[in-house]
C-alpha cells in the first residue's frame, strides 16, 4: 500500500517543483543572455555592478548568466529563455529578437552610447608561435595548404564578423562582388571544422591543434595567448579588418513581466561607467570611453584600420539577409565544396 | 538488453575445453583475449585514467574546490532532481508497460513495442527540439503556457521532460523479455486462488522481477543523470539555474577550467562506476536465481 502511497504523493512533488522554479524568476535575479567570449568580462562585471546596486538602493541582485554561440542565444530567447538583457555578438541577433518576439523595442540601438555597444573589437589572426606558415595578411589565408579555423556562421556571431571581414578585404582588393565570392569559397574550402560558437572554435585550434591560423575575436585571442601560454601562440594583425560593435538591450517585455526594468536599464547604463570600462579593456574588449580606462591596458590594443558593416554592407539587416540566410551567400559557397 | 543473453555457463564452458576436438587452437584463445583486452584498455580504461589524472593535476585542494563551487552544487542537486523525478516515473511506465505486453493479448502490441523502443533510435538532440517545438513560446502550448506563466523549456520540467524521453526504454526493454520468459502461469494461479489484481502483482510479479526491475531502474538512473544532447536543448545554460552537471563540465572546459571541467567530469565516472558495481551485483543474484 505504501508504494501506491508514494505514488499519489508524485503530481505534488512534480507541481512543487514548477512553483519553486517560479518564486525564483519573482526574485530580484536578472539573467543575462550572451554570447560565448564573453564569460570572463561579465564574471568581473557582474559583482561590480552588485556592489553599486546595492551601495544605491540596498537592494541585493543575484544575477545569472548563460552563454553560448550569439545566434543559438538569439534562437533561445526567442524560443523563451526569460533573458532579461541580452548581451549579444552583434546587432542582427538582436533585431531578430525584437522581430520576432515584440519583447524589445525596436528603437533598442538608440537607447545607449554608440548603438548600444559599450565596448567594440575587431577580428584578429591567432596562429602559432613563430608563425610557421608565415600568415601575413588575408591573402595567405586561402593558400592551399593553409588550415582555416573559424566557427559556423550560421549559429556563432563571431564567426559572421569573421566572414564579412574577409568579404569586405576581398571586395575592396579585388574589386567586385564575385572575386570576393570566389575568395571567401576558397578559404572556406581550407576550414576542416566548423564549430558552433566561438569558444569551441578556439578550443579546436589552441586544445586539439587543429589548423594553422584562427580567426578570432581580438579579445578571444588575447585570452587564448594569457590562458594557454604567451609561449605557444601570436596574434597577426592583418592590414585591414572590420569594426566589431556587440550590442547591449534589455529585454523590455520580459523585464517588465519580472519587475526588473529598472535594475536591468541600470545594469546596461553601468556599462559605460569608468569602473565597467577599464573592466571591458582589461579584458582586451576596446572601450568605447577609452579614457575612462587604464592607459596601460589600452597601450596593448595594436593599431589597426577597420570599416564598419554600414560602409561595406548598408546595414546588419542586409548583410544578415545576403549572406547568411538561407540560400544566402554562405549556403551557396559551402555547398559547392 | 537481455541480462541473461550475457551470462556465460560455466558447466558448458568447460565441457568444450577438456574434449580436445572442440577446443580452439590456444592461439585463437589468446588472440582474441587480447584484441579485446588491448580495445577495453585503448577506449574505456586510457580515457577513464586520463579523466582522473586530469582532475587530481593540481591536487587535492583544487579537485575539492570544483565541487563545493555554487555553480558545481546547484548543477549537482539539479541533475539529482531531474533524475529522481523521472526514474520512478519511468519505473511505474515501465512495470505498466511491460505488464500490459505480456499479460495481455492486444491489438497493436507490436507497433506499442516498438514506440518503446523509440529513444534508442532517434538522436537526443531531436528529443530536446521537438520539445522546443511544443512547448516554446512559438510551440503549440505556448500562448497557454505564457498566459499561465508556466516554464516548461528553460526549466526544471523541461529538463525532466528530456531525460524522462531518453530513458523511457531502460525499464520496459529489461522487463519485457524476463516476464515473457516466466509466462503468466502463476498469476494465473493467484487469481483462481482469490487474489485480487493488486495482491496479484505484489505477492507474485514483483517477486519474480524485482531483481530485473532493478537492472533496469539502475541502467535508467544512469542515463538519467549522464544525459547531455537532449537536456544541452531545453536547458538554456543558465548557471546555478539549469545547468545539469553534463552541462557544467562542458562549460568549465570551455572556460579554460580544465581540472575543474576534469573533477566533475569525474564525479560523473565515479557515478558510473558505483553503477556499474552495484549493476553486477544485481546481475549475480539474477543468475543465482535462474541457474540454482
Amino acid at each position: 500500500m505504501t508504494f501506491k502511497k508514494r505514488l499519489s504523493l508524485l503530481p505534488f512533488i512534480i507541481s512543487a517543483a514548477v512553483t519553486s522554479q517560479q518564486l525564483i524568476a519573482k526574485d530580484i535575479t536578472l539573467l543575462n543572455v550572451s554570447y560565448d567570449p564573453t564569460r570572463e568580462l561579465y564574471q568581473a562585471f557582474n559583482p561590480l555592478f552588485i556592489d553599486y546596486w546595492k551601495q544605491r538602493t540596498g537592494d541585493d541582485v543575484t544575477i545569472k548568466q548563460s552563454h553560448g554561440g550569439a545566434g543559438k542565444q538569439a534562437r533561445a530567447v526567442i524560443d523563451g529563455l526569460q533573458a532579461d538583457v541580452v548581451t549579444l555578438a552583434l546587432a542582427y541577433d538582436i533585431d531578430a529578437i525584437a522581430e520576432k518576439t515584440g519583447n524589445i523595442d525596436s528603437n533598442w540601438e538608440e537607447k545607449l552610447p554608440n548603438n548600444s555597444a559599450p565596448y567594440t573589437s575587431t577580428i584578429v589572426f591567432l596562429v602559432r608561435k613563430g608563425n610557421p606558415k608565415n600568415i601575413k595578411d588575408w591573402d595567405d589565408l586561402v593558400k592551399p595548404d593553409i588550415q582555416v579555423i573559424t566557427p559556423n556562421p550560421k549559429s556563432s556571431g563571431g564567426a559572421r564578423w569573421n566572414y564579412l571581414a574577409a568579404w569586405g578585404y576581398a571586395e575592396e582588393k579585388y574589386g567586385s562582388k564575385e572575386k570576393a565570392k570566389d575568395y571567401i569559397k576558397q578559404l572556406f574550402k581550407n576550414v576542416p571544422v566548423l564549430d558552433s560558437g566561438a569558444r569551441g572554435a578556439t578550443n579546436t585550434f589552441v586544445q586539439r591543434g587543429i589548423g594553422d591560423v584562427l580567426l578570432a575575436w581580438e579579445n578571444e585571442a588575447f585570452l587564448a595567448i594569457n590562458e594557454l601560454g604567451p609561449d605557444q601562440f601570436e596574434i597577426v594583425v592583418p592590414s585591414v579588418s572590420i569594426l566589431a560593435e556587440p550590442p547591449v538591450a534589455v529585454v523590455d517585455k520580459v523585464a517588465e513581466k519580472h519587475g526588473t526594468k529598472e535594475v536591468a536599464e541600470a545594469y546596461l547604463a553601468y556599462l559605460y561607467s569608468p569602473e565597467a570600462q577599464g573592466l571591458a579593456a582589461k579584458h582586451y574588449y576596446r572601450p568605447v570611453l577609452p579614457a575612462l580606462a587604464d592607459p596601460k591596458d589600452i597601450a596593448r590594443f595594436p593599431e589597426i584600420k577597420t570599416f564598419t558593416v554600414k560602409q561595406k554592407f548598408g546595414s546588419w539587416q542586409q548583410a544578415q539577409k545576403t549572406h547568411f540566410s538561407d540560400g544566402g551567400e554562405f549556403d551557396q559557397i559551402y555547398t559547392v565544396k | 538488453m537481455s541480462t541473461l543473453a550475457i551470462q556465460t555457463h560455466p558447466s558448458q564452458t568447460t565441457r568444450f575445453e577438456k574434449n580436445a576436438a572442440t577446443r580452439e587452437p590456444n592461439w585463437v584463445k589468446y588472440l582474441l583475449l587480447g584484441i579485446s583486452l588491448s580495445f577495453f584498455a585503448l577506449f574505456l580504461l586510457l580515457p577513464l585514467i586520463a579523466v582522473f589524472t586530469e582532475a587530481l593535476r593540481k591536487g587535492l585542494e583544487t579537485y575539492w574546490l570544483a565541487f563545493t563551487d555554487a555553480d558545481a552544487l546547484s548543477a549537482i542537486a539539479l541533475t539529482l532532481t531531474a533524475a529522481l523525478i523521472s526514474v520512478p516515473l519511468n519505473l511505474v511506465f515501465g512495470v505498466a508497460a511491460a505488464w500490459a505486453i505480456t499479460k495481455f493479448e492486444f491489438r497493436g502490441k507490436q507497433i506499442l513495442i516498438t514506440f518503446i523502443d523509440l529513444p534508442f533510435s532517434i538522436s537526443p538532440v531531436i528529443v530536446g527540439l521537438s520539445l522546443v517545438l511544443v512547448f516554446g513560446v512559438h510551440g503549440w502550448f505556448g500562448e497557454w503556457l505564457v498566459a499561465n506563466d508556466v516554464k516548461v523549456i528553460f526549466a526544471l520540467p523541461g529538463i525532466v521532460l528530456a531525460t524522462i524521453f531518453v530513458t523511457f526504454p531502460f525499464v520496459a526493454r529489461e522487463l519485457i523479455p524476463l516476464m515473457q520468459a516466466q509466462g503468466k502461469e502463476e498469476e494465473e494461479a493467484a487469481i483462481v486462488l482469490g487474489a485480487k489484481g493488486w495482491q496479484t502483482f505484489w505477492y507474485v510479479t514483483l517477486p519474480n522481477i524485482k531483481w530485473g526491475l532493478l537492472y533496469g531502474v539502475i541502467l535508467c538512473n544512469a542515463r538519467a543523470m549522464g544525459e547531455f544532447g537532449a537536456v544541452s536543448v531545453v536547458s538554456g545554460h543558465i548557471r546555478g539555474e539549469t545547468n545539469t552537471l553534463p552541462l557544467h563540465v562542458e562549460i568549465l572546459y570551455n572556460e579554460y577550467n580544465f581540472s575543474a571541467a576534469f573533477a566533475v567530469a569525474s564525479l560523473l565516472a565515479l557515478l558510473a562506476l558505483l553503477t556499474l558495481v552495484i549493476k553486477s551485483y544485481v546481475e549475480h543474484k539474477i543468475s543465482k536465481r535462474t541457474n540454482g
